[in-house]
């Protein structure tokens, strides 16, 4: 069974915006895959409705065999707690430490603290943070600060990791270590789907690649 | 359950140390609270002496029965055998002129008037004290006792009783509306502090909820927050209620030593208090809980 299908998705702003037109794809457990296309073409949006941010005005979204539009919206904290996201506006807490930004996932999801503050450690461990634990997020490099992003996202051992754009403020020798942490992460066992506009970056790995063109599924 | 319990000690810790981090914003918040409860809680406390004082005041009501200066001893005779043949009378005492003279000249500074005066100008009375407490008695024996030949005057010593009762009954009313109103105000000022709060938080609110924050989890400190600023604010308004009822019972002190007597305005009980407190704390939680709801109500629809 598919991990995400989307039946004839359509997402209409209020205003008449139309993003996504009939957009239908499914992705299978431990598939890694790229969305691409065009700024504006509708990636963030494709993202926020798999993450039930935003709701479909047609089709059907189902993730994990649930139908997000027919989701209470009391079910949809639990839904989150599946998914790993990496966001385009990284959305770090500058008033806390590197550490306390990795522990927020699992404080929220409600894990008991020594072992959530042993996973927070182990998910710094991965992305190289571990050093730098007690510093503020503010001092960190952008490709040190979009690496915090990642531990944060994975620190849950969520199913399915949704990144958008996680490379477009940083060099090529920082986008490739990102995606190598991403690859690495779908070698065991995660689902990664990764919005991206960087075709060269794309390139080098051979993945699905799915295509939006004003809204549209190539 | 542990982590539970671990986020609401985490909840009311960070709670306690940010109220901290800004130490002025907190204590004029704390007295806006406070004062606004102060008054009615202060209003209340006044009230309830008086309260008391009516109720030890003889509710049984007196009627002073005043006869004309030509009465003679007859026809006084003839009044008292009517008075105390009237229904609904339970004692007649008969007051004399001379009685009353010899009373009124233990009143300090009354002895020279009354030695100035060629004669005695007081008239022959009677106190007649009644059966029920019921004002329409009181009422008709008033008019009965007026219409007697040789009664001059009837006087209702209950009257003030009564007044001060109505009084009583119209103080207890603004105090009801006082206390609404200003709850109202309680409940104003937590809604826009954790208003003001959240619009600080807003950034880590929004990243919660993307990253699985239930709605509870959300709230939880935001009531905190609202129920300790109640907490504080009552605390502050119990300050204000006792160190003012202790400045006027000093200043009462004094007033009540020329007088010769003891009165004291009496201090809330230790339930009243409580009473005060926990409303206090449930208004602050009432503000916090719109504020709440309103701003996940506002991001649901973004």
């Amino acid at each position: 069974m598919p991990i995400i299908s989307l039946r004839q998705v359509s997402k209409r702003y209020p205003g008449g915006f139309e993003a996504l037109r009939l957009v239908s794809f499914t992705v299978e457990p431990g598939e890694m895959l790229f969305l691409t296309g065009h700024s504006g073409a509708g990636k963030t949006t494709l993202l926020k409705l798999i993450a039930a941010i935003e709701r479909a005005n047609g089709g059907a979204v189902l993730v994990n065999g649930q139908n997000l539009s027919a989701l209470r919206p009391a079910a949809i904290p639990y839904l989150r707690r599946n998914l790993g996201l990496v966001f385009q506006g990284q959305k770090l807490l500058f008033d806390r430490s590197v550490f306390d930004n990795v522990m927020l996932p699992l404080v929220v999801t409600g894990q008991p603290y020594r072992e959530a503050a042993r996973r927070a450690r182990a998910a710094l461990d991965k992305v190289g943070l571990l050093q730098r634990e007690k510093a503020n997020p503010v001092t960190l490099s952008g490709g040190e600060q979009q690496r915090l992003c990642v531990a944060r996202a994975v620190v849950n051992r969520p199913a399915i990791l949704l990144a958008d754009e996680p490379t477009a403020s940083l060099d090529a020798a920082y986008a490739d270590e990102i995606m190598e942490m991403f690859s690495a992460f779908n070698q065991v066992g995660v689902t990664v789907l990764v919005a991206t506009h960087d075709r060269q970056l794309i390139g080098k790995y051979r993945k699905r690649v799915l295509t939006l063109d004003h809204g549209k599924l190539q | 359950m542990r982590a539970w319990l671990q986020h609401h000690g985490l909840s009311l810790a960070q709670t306690l140390a940010r109220l901290a981090r800004s130490p002025f914003a907190t204590t004029l918040n704390v007295l806006a609270i406070g004062v606004a409860l102060a008054l009615p809680f202060g209003v209340y406390c006044v009230l309830g002496n008086f309260e008391s004082l009516s109720r030890n005041a003889s509710v049984d009501p007196q009627l002073s029965v005043f006869l004309a200066r030509d009465a003679a001893k007859a026809e006084i005779a003839a009044v008292e055998a009517q008075l105390r043949g009237a229904r609904g009378v339970s004692s007649v005492r008969f007051v004399s002129r001379d009685a009353a003279l010899v009373e009124l000249n233990r009143v300090a500074g009354m002895k020279e008037v009354i030695t100035s005066l060629p004669q005695n100008p007081l008239p022959d009375a009677f106190v007649v004290t009644l059966s029920g407490s019921d004002p329409a008695l009181a009422d008709r024996l008033e008019l009965e006792f007026k219409s007697l030949p040789k009664v001059a005057h009837v006087q209702a010593d209950s009257a003030w009783v009564r007044r001060l009762d109505a009084l009583l009954r119209l103080g207890r009313t603004a105090v009801s509306l006082l206390s609404a109103l200003l709850g109202l105000a309680l409940v104003a000022v937590t809604f826009n502090t954790i208003r003001l709060q959240i619009l600080t938080q807003r950034d880590e609110i929004e990243l919660c909820r993307l990253i699985g924050a239930t709605h509870a989890y959300i709230r939880r400190p935001f009531f905190y927050l609202g129920s300790l600023l109640g907490l504080f604010g009552g605390i502050a308004a119990l300050a204000i209620v006792l160190s003012g009822l202790t400045v006027l019972n000093r200043a009462l002190a004094d007033l009540a030593y020329l007088y010769g007597s003891n009165i004291r305005l009496r201090f809330p009980t230790s339930n009243e208090m409580i009473s005060a407190l926990a409303a206090a704390v449930a208004l602050g939680w009432l503000g916090a809980y719109l504020s709440v709801s309103r701003h996940l109500l506002e991001a649901d629809r973004d």
